[in-house]
């Protein structure tokens, strides 16, 4: 006796095709809602900022007079707050995954570490401002200077990067580090020679991405009190400074008093877009460069 | 040479309190004597009193279902089995007359003496002269010229050599899966070790790939004492000169090969072999 019936199949059948093509139009909507609406945002910056990006837009100075006003000022606090961010967080990041991933026993203590950098990737960015405030820049007396934004950023986005290396060491195969195991080599030879060398296109991939998402951070910045004034452009990293979504954050306050301020703020928003695409082609760039095959 | 003065550096450090003279004399044949050796991974039992001597410059190879604890043992005899986190055991294993399952036995200079080709070639993605150069650089080797020499001979040893002797700046993964073995045991060699731990070598390899290792077995251990985990009682009859039968993390039968294989005394040997279950 056969449990399926052939009749009923083939009436059926009709029911289960249109529902696969109502979901197939569903999905392509929910893909294509993200999409368009990035689109229309995208053609609306670029459409206000036509004929606002120029080279004395980019070299200028901060002014209150839009005609004149430049984003040099803000290009190089960003530029300097991620040589502080970058170091650090790769250093520290790295760091931290090697000691949880290669050293730390397995057991309570790593697993509650583990669950808090977890966690922490999903704490609001504004609380990393108030964090930041509190230490670097009252307790530690610095001001709202490039190194006490840059190590405010740092902390907001090393929980990402050592989740990121994790994942890297995690991926390299355990037959490498056997294989050097087996030749007498020891756990940090292993490491330095197998493991690392490995991992690091998919740690920098990782750190390369957190680092564009510190690059648009603006709530941390705002939180420690960094102006839009007119100020010396930055020289160093004990100088006081602004960065570009600062900047975009300002204009676009104040668009309501000058209406210019809109244009400029796309501008920038432009510019903060050009940064962001480079680093993460470069992200990219290192992966298929670097990637090991085994 | 050098790199002979570095181990017998290591091997004086070793040896500071055990009159080593008269041990090695004792056991002239004996590479690795177990004694009563257990071992557990967490809660699970899975070597129960091991009692082997395994000769030196012979071909041991160890047989038995999978499962049976072969390849837990031999990890044993090199402690590679430590890298599983609840490993436990008790008992001892010399090798030479040194017990090294005692901790102050530094697991670096065992490695060093007992090396180890894996079940699947494991090359590491750097070029084939850095795969060969690997160990004798972790041991503080820097001369090129001694490098060079002991990529040659270790290459020539696994005879390799003819096969890659222009493409030593090539990318390992460069080569078909049985050069890639005999290119880990180069590797092996290029520690110079006194022996050879094979964990299934030519598991994944065809049968062309596998005789070949099987050649370069018989040319080792001339030099080497070698114990091989195999899966395929043929090789193990073909190659070794005793044979270890281990079922359910025990040693049922331990023999001259000739022997395990036409009369073993043990109906459950007899069984394995002949294909009745396994």
């Amino acid at each position: 006796m056969k449990y399926l019936n052939a009749e009923q199949v083939t009436k059926r059948m009709d029911g289960r095709i249109a529902k696969n093509n109502i979901l197939k139009v569903l999905f392509l909507l929910a893909t294509l809602f993200g999409l368009i609406v990035l689109a229309i945002l995208i053609y609306r910056v670029v459409v206000d900022s036509i004929g606002w990006i120029d080279w004395n837009f980019l070299t200028g100075r901060q002014s209150t007079d839009a005609e004149r006003a430049g984003i040099m000022g803000a290009l190089l606090g960003t530029l300097w707050m991620m040589l502080v961010v970058a170091p650090v967080t790769l250093i520290l990041g790295i760091g931290t995954a090697i000691y949880l991933e290669l050293y730390a026993k397995k057991g309570r203590l790593q697993s509650i570490i583990q669950t808090n950098i977890a966690n922490l990737a999903g704490v609001p960015s504004i609380v990393y401002g108030i964090l930041g405030l509190t230490i670097f820049v009252r307790a530690m007396e610095m001001g709202n200077i490039i190194l006490a934004g840059g190590l405010t950023l740092s902390l907001l986005i090393l929980p990402i990067v050592i989740v990121a290396a994790q994942e890297a060491i995690r991926a390299v195969p355990g037959f490498l580090s056997e294989a050097s195991y087996g030749m007498g080599a020891t756990k940090w030879q292993t490491i330095k020679n197998v493991i690392l060398p490995a991992a690091l296109p998919g740690m920098l991939t990782g750190a390369i991405l957190a680092l564009s998402r510190a690059i648009g951070e603006t709530a941390p910045l705002t939180v420690i009190g960094i102006p839009a004034l007119i100020i010396p452009f930055p020289e160093g990293i004990f100088d006081k400074f602004t960065a570009l979504p600062m900047q975009i954050y300002y204009w676009t306050i104040d668009s309501s008093l000058v209406a210019e301020y809109a244009n400029l703020a796309a501008g920038t928003i432009i510019v903060l877009l050009i940064l962001l695409f480079v680093l993460n082609s470069a992200a990219i760039f290192i992966r298929n460069k670097f990637q090991q095959r085994f | 040479m050098s790199l002979l003065t570095v181990k017998e550096n290591i091997g004086m450090v070793n040896n500071s309190n055990t009159d080593m003279a008269s041990l090695v004399q004792a056991n002239k044949n004996i590479v690795f004597d177990t004694k009563d050796l257990n071992l557990w991974y967490g809660e699970t039992h899975a070597l129960k009193d091991i009692n082997l001597k395994i000769n030196e410059k012979e071909v041991t190879a160890i047989i038995g279902p999978s499962g049976c604890g072969k390849s837990t043992y031999l990890k044993t005899l090199n402690r590679m089995v430590e890298l599983v986190p609840t490993v436990r055991t008790t008992g001892e294993i010399t090798y030479k007359g040194q017990s090294i399952l005692d901790k102050s036995f530094k697991v670096e200079n065992l490695r060093t003496r007992v090396g180890m080709v894996f079940q699947k070639p494991n090359p590491f993605p750097k070029s084939i002269y850095d795969n060969i150069a690997y160990g004798p650089r972790i041991h503080g080797i820097r001369n090129k010229k001694i490098l060079d020499e002991i990529v040659e001979k270790s290459l020539r040893g696994a005879y390799i050599w003819d096969e890659v002797k222009d493409r030593l700046k090539e990318n390992a993964y460069g080569l078909s899966g049985g050069q890639q073995q005999r290119l880990c045991i180069a590797r092996t060699l290029a520690i110079e070790p006194d022996v050879i731990l094979m964990d299934e070598p030519t598991s994944a390899l065809d049968p062309k790939s596998t005789l070949k290792i099987e050649d370069l077995v018989q040319e080792l251990k001339k030099d080497y004492s070698i114990i091989i985990v195999t899966h395929n009682m043929q090789q193990a009859a073909r190659i070794s000169d005793r044979t270890a039968f281990f079922l359910n993390g025990e040693v049922v039968e331990f023999d001259v090969t000739d022997t395990i294989f036409t009369k073993p005394t043990d109906n459950r040997t007899e069984d394995y072999i002949s294909g009745r279950f396994g």
